[in-house]
């Protein structure tokens, strides 16, 4: 059968291929119509499966669409879209088209109907994320690319072996939710959760997304680990055990935040940690816990995505990344701080900001499942976030201490993409209906009550409290935390080393037995062979003359008689 | 790109630097607080369980794991921190 449908991936890579090639005045043209085309690709198309193809034998279904993929597939478009606005005057064309690449890989895992599509989506990703890495240009970012392509190809070996595994055990390629009771569910799981940056392989995120270029962290904030989090609700919805690991997500990323001094690895580990919200209410599963961990991607990507731009435009003004050499800069460049703040603000759930209406959903759905504890945590941790993203970064580098900088404002398009993200925050916040029409279930949840509010300011403000009673305990330090990765850029470097040491010792020992060993043989062959020795000695002619005679006399004694 | 003016001294320093203002802000901010409490006598708070609908649950909540949290991560730095430049020599 032959449809007239476009898979909306294949628009972005398209415009992906065309960047490089085409005359640089006509790039922001691709850059921004590429995003703009493939939104109104998602939009046009209906529910259910759209378009099959023949790969190896299988059926493959590029297309399969429903609410949940289609609201994924829409804000990835956007951040597609207002990325590349962040992006286009600024980046090299190398980084736009792989940031293009890397989207289409997002969007393709979107629409995937089926095992294969999704792999080979989730590769794409892989492979064009770390090229982002890789443009910032740096040796650090080349090392930090490095690891994280070496991470992610793991993730992909061992999601590949349990898609194979699925193939061969129950003969679909089907996505749908995977039971963990063998090692093939397993496998996708972990290969899955490594993407989602669950611990103990987390570390990769922190590591790689800081070494970026100041628009390549926000590409990477956008796809990698929401893609994780669209795979997670389509094969694991209800599984008991990411709620721990979410849990565990979203306090390894506040105190790890609140150790850091990099002002960009600290929005980093905070992504951990609001991963962990959804990755948490994916555990719990009900229909409002999906629709939770849903909203809360969507409107997590959007604000993230603002903060690291108002990160990216402090590093892109100053040239400047640590907490410690930064502060005061609200006053010469106040649309950033401005925009800073209420990414900030949205970050922590704030009242009239979009993280509000979507992370109390995930706090409700534990609360009507009675888990007290998970309700608690999230409390806790809902909290925490406000101490080390919403007020931890505007004040270390908006306000704190005069660092007698004096930056200027981005370029126009760095804040026309800020503005709009800004935007967006506070009207999904002023108008949740906006994104509750868009979730995979219909909404039964009322986010703007009086004792909503209540509870949430005096939640948030005392918050801010126990920051500016506790800043003291804060106070900047030109360190960095250890963490899982010590492992393989320590640990691991340091046994084989050890290793080498050990079997150079025993090369050593080895050889110097054998030599003596050596020397004993070939004394004893030279004791007998060698010019003085018995076997090789020349024997006089006389003597042998003597023999034969001898020989001769005993054969003519025995012939006479 | 970078402008480095000589440090401003304090007549130039903007009004949140001043060291005359710093009570000024804690008392603003010590007044928000306590209207986002006292506000509770008029609104009910229905909790989810018996105790978060008490009388300033929320804020001594966030206040205590807030401090909790800071102090934890500042034992845990202890032990986790290393200089900057620790993997520098990566290969």
């Amino acid at each position: 059968m032959f449809e007239l449908i476009f898979p909306p991936a294949f628009i972005l890579i398209l415009g992906a291929f065309l960047i490089g090639p085409i005359r640089a005045p006509l790039r922001p043209l691709i850059v921004l119509g590429a995003p703009l085309l493939t939104l109104y690709a998602i939009w046009q198309m209906g529910d259910g499966i759209q378009l099959t193809a023949q790969f190896l034998n299988y059926e493959i279904q590029l297309i399969e669409s429903s609410p949940l993929r289609r609201l994924f597939a829409t804000i990835f478009a956007i951040m597609a879209f207002v990325g590349g606005l962040f992006a286009f005057r600024q980046a090299k064309w190398w980084e736009l088209a792989a940031a293009q690449a890397y989207a289409a890989g997002a969007i393709g895992v979107s629409f995937a109907g089926d095992l294969i599509t999704m792999f080979l989506f989730w590769e794409l990703m892989a492979i064009f994320s770390t090229v982002v890495v890789w443009c910032g240009g740096t040796e650090g970012a080349r090392k930090a690319g490095i690891r994280y392509a070496i991470m992610h190809l793991v993730g992909g070996v061992l999601l590949k072996i349990g898609i194979e595994g699925v193939m061969v055990h129950t003969g679909s390629i089907e996505i749908q939710p995977i039971p963990l009771t063998n090692i093939d569910g397993w496998l996708i799981l972990i290969g899955v959760l490594i993407n989602a940056a669950a611990p103990p392989l987390s570390a990769w995120l922190a590591d790689a997304y800081p070494e970026s270029s100041p628009s390549g962290s926000v590409f990477l904030s956008a796809f990698t680990t929401k893609t994780a989090v669209l795979a997670l609700i389509l094969l694991f919805p209800g599984q008991q055990i990411l709620i721990w690991i979410g849990l565990y997500m979203i306090f390894y990323g506040i105190i790890y935040a609140l150790l850091e001094n990099d002002m960009r690895r600290i929005l980093a580990y905070s992504i951990v940690n609001q991963v962990g919200f959804m990755v948490c209410g994916i555990g719990i599963g009900t229909e409002m816990a999906i629709n939770g961990a849903s909203a809360h991607a969507f409107a997590h990507i959007i604000y993230k995505a603002l903060l690291l731009m108002s990160a990216g435009s402090v590093l892109y003004m100053t040239g400047r990344r640590k907490c410690s050499e930064l502060g005061g800069l609200y006053h010469s460049m106040p649309l950033t701080a401005l925009c800073g703040i209420i990414g900030a603000l949205a970050i922590s759930a704030f009242p009239f900001t979009s993280g509000f209406i979507s992370k109390s959903m995930i706090s409700q759905s534990a609360a009507d499942q009675h888990l007290m504890m998970v309700w608690l945590l999230l409390l806790a941790a809902s909290a925490g976030v406000f101490l080390h993203a919403g007020i931890k970064f505007p004040w270390f580098v908006f306000f704190q201490k005069d660092s007698g900088l004096r930056p200027k404002d981005p370029p126009w398009n760095m804040r026309a993409a800020m503005v709009l993200l800004a935007a967006g925050c506070i009207l999904l916040g002023v108008f949740p209906e906006w994104l509750y029409r868009l979730l995979p279930y219909p909404v039964d949840y009322v986010p703007y009550t009086a004792s909503h509010l209540v509870t949430q300011l005096q939640l948030l403000l005392f918050s801010g409290l126990a920051f500016f009673a506790l800043l003291p305990l804060m106070k900047r330090t030109l360190t960095i935390s250890l963490d899982f990765d010590w492992v393989y850029r320590r640990l691991i470097l340091s046994l084989m080393n050890r290793l080498i040491c050990l079997l150079s010792c025993l090369n050593t020992v080895l050889r110097s037995a054998f030599n003596r060993i050596f020397t004993i043989i070939w004394s004893y062959i030279g004791r007998h062979h060698g010019p003085e020795g018995m076997l090789a000695r020349t024997w006089p002619t006389g003597s042998v003359v003597t023999w034969v005679v001898v020989l001769l006399t005993v054969f003519l004694l025995f012939s006479i008689y | 790109m970078t402008n480095r003016n000589n440090a401003p001294n304090n007549a130039q320093k903007s009004w949140l630097y001043r060291p005359e203002n710093h009570k000024k802000l804690w008392w603003g901010f010590g007044l928000i607080l306590a209207a986002t409490v006292v506000v509770q006598l008029f609104v009910s708070v229905h909790g989810h369980f018996v105790f978060d609908g008490w009388f300033g649950f929320s804020a001594a909540f966030g206040f205590v794991s807030c401090a909790l949290m800071v102090v934890f991560a500042k034992l845990l730095g202890y032990l986790l921190k290393r200089p900057d430049n620790y993997y520098d020599d990566d290969v």
